[in-house]
């Protein structure tokens, strides 16, 4: 078991299996796994800092309110949990990064720096630039989320979740994403070198 | 501590250790998939679906889990359109919100740079809601529907008429047999 853990990486169907598992567990336990709303969530709590941006309102289902129409909407759900951040969402996306970085120092020899900045399809097609590959996440970063949001979830949320429970949604956010991102792949990293 | 915050803890805990372990984080091996180069990820990804389509409606069946627990989102064009949005980013950084959150906790800069876009596009988000909210964007595409009968309140079935182990469970084992066949690299 402990080598199973530790091996550098797990089979497809090993891999499939662990997902499909974790997100049983999850809906089981407490609910379907998302988290794409954390970001709008994180954003709020920064925000709620400089500014009163939710403030407690009886009149509203959760009992807190915003002037802000995308953190009012629903009740004043995401407004309630800007006010209270240690909720079971936005703690869960901290202990993603915990497990992220718990799994990588599990791996058997540790990956070149180089390499763990530039993917190596990346620095085929652009180069060693490191500003460049950051400058493209973190235009993805902004195209990603605001997408996610603007389609109320994301690859777990829409895509696992979704097509879990076989939402309807869940398909046309996937047919979206896809007819999109597999020609955008193709033609942005053709012609590197292989 | 509230229970919810020890499950919060432990789930998401073993979500990142998964998705780091299944190579999700690597954006390399995101971009290899978008690519139709290599289908490692997406036979995982498919398997997954498939196995969690499965467990989750025989779980139903037996009363095992809470329907209460289900969340169905709803269908509106926004969520073609902002699937197609997310689907480009997704391919030229080769992060989605999850992995990206997995891939700066294994200490990845470009990850970091991600999440940071990320803070920017999900504020952009809020801050025009409320100019879009009453365009197409979000003119209604069936609402809350599944494919597989939930019981639910408030989200009907395609097929209603048809148990929803018979639905789901099909699916299921259309994308495993799926997951199967495909290459694993081309």
């Amino acid at each position: 078991m402990i080598n199973f853990i530790k091996r550098k990486k797990w089979n497809w169907l090993k891999s499939g299996i662990a997902l499909g598992v974790i997100f049983i567990i999850a809906v089981v336990f407490v609910k379907p796994i998302g988290v794409s709303t954390q970001f709008v969530i994180f954003d709020g709590v920064v925000w709620n800092t400089f500014e009163e941006l939710v403030i407690e309102d009886a009149g509203a289902k959760s009992g807190y309110s915003s002037f802000n129409e995308y953190i009012n909407k629903g009740g004043g759900k995401y407004a309630e949990n800007i006010a209270n951040p240690i909720n079971y969402s936005f703690i869960f996306t901290f202990a993603m990064i915990l497990g992220g970085f718990t799994a990588s120092k599990l791996k058997g020899k540790r990956e070149k720096e180089d390499e763990h900045s530039l993917p190596k399809v990346w620095k085929d097609r652009f180069g060693k630039s490191k500003k460049k590959r950051y400058l493209a996440s973190f235009l993805g970063g902004i195209l990603v989320l605001f997408g996610a949001r603007l389609a109320g979830g994301c690859t777990s949320g829409h895509m696992m979740s979704g097509m879990m429970q076989t939402s309807v949604s869940g398909y046309l956010f996937t047919l979206g994403t896809f007819v999109v991102a597999i020609p955008t792949a193709i033609i942005l990293y053709r012609g590197g070198r292989r | 501590m509230n229970i919810n915050i020890i499950l919060a803890i432990i789930i998401g805990f073993l979500f990142g250790f998964i998705l780091q372990k299944i190579g999700a984080s690597n954006p390399q091996k995101i971009i290899e998939m978008l690519r139709l180069k290599d289908f490692y990820l997406m036979k995982a990804i498919l398997f997954a679906i498939g196995l969690s389509n499965l467990l989750l409606f025989t779980l139903l069946l037996f009363g095992a889990v809470d329907v209460s627990h289900l969340s169905i989102k709803s269908s509106y064009i926004g969520v073609i359109v902002g699937g197609g949005i997310m689907g480009l980013g997704w391919a030229i950084s080769g992060f989605c919100p999850g992995t990206g959150l997995v891939a700066l906790g294994e200490g990845r800069k470009d990850a970091l740079s991600f999440i940071l876009g990320g803070m920017v596009g999900a504020l952009l988000l809020t801050l025009v809601y409320g100019k879009i909210k009453d365009t197409v964007l979000f003119s209604d595409l069936g609402g809350k529907m599944t494919l597989a009968v939930t019981n639910v309140s408030g989200s009907p079935a395609l097929f209603p008429g048809i148990p929803g182990i018979v639905v789901a469970g099909g699916i299921g084992i259309l994308f495993i047999v799926i997951a199967f066949i495909l290459p694993n690299k081309v």
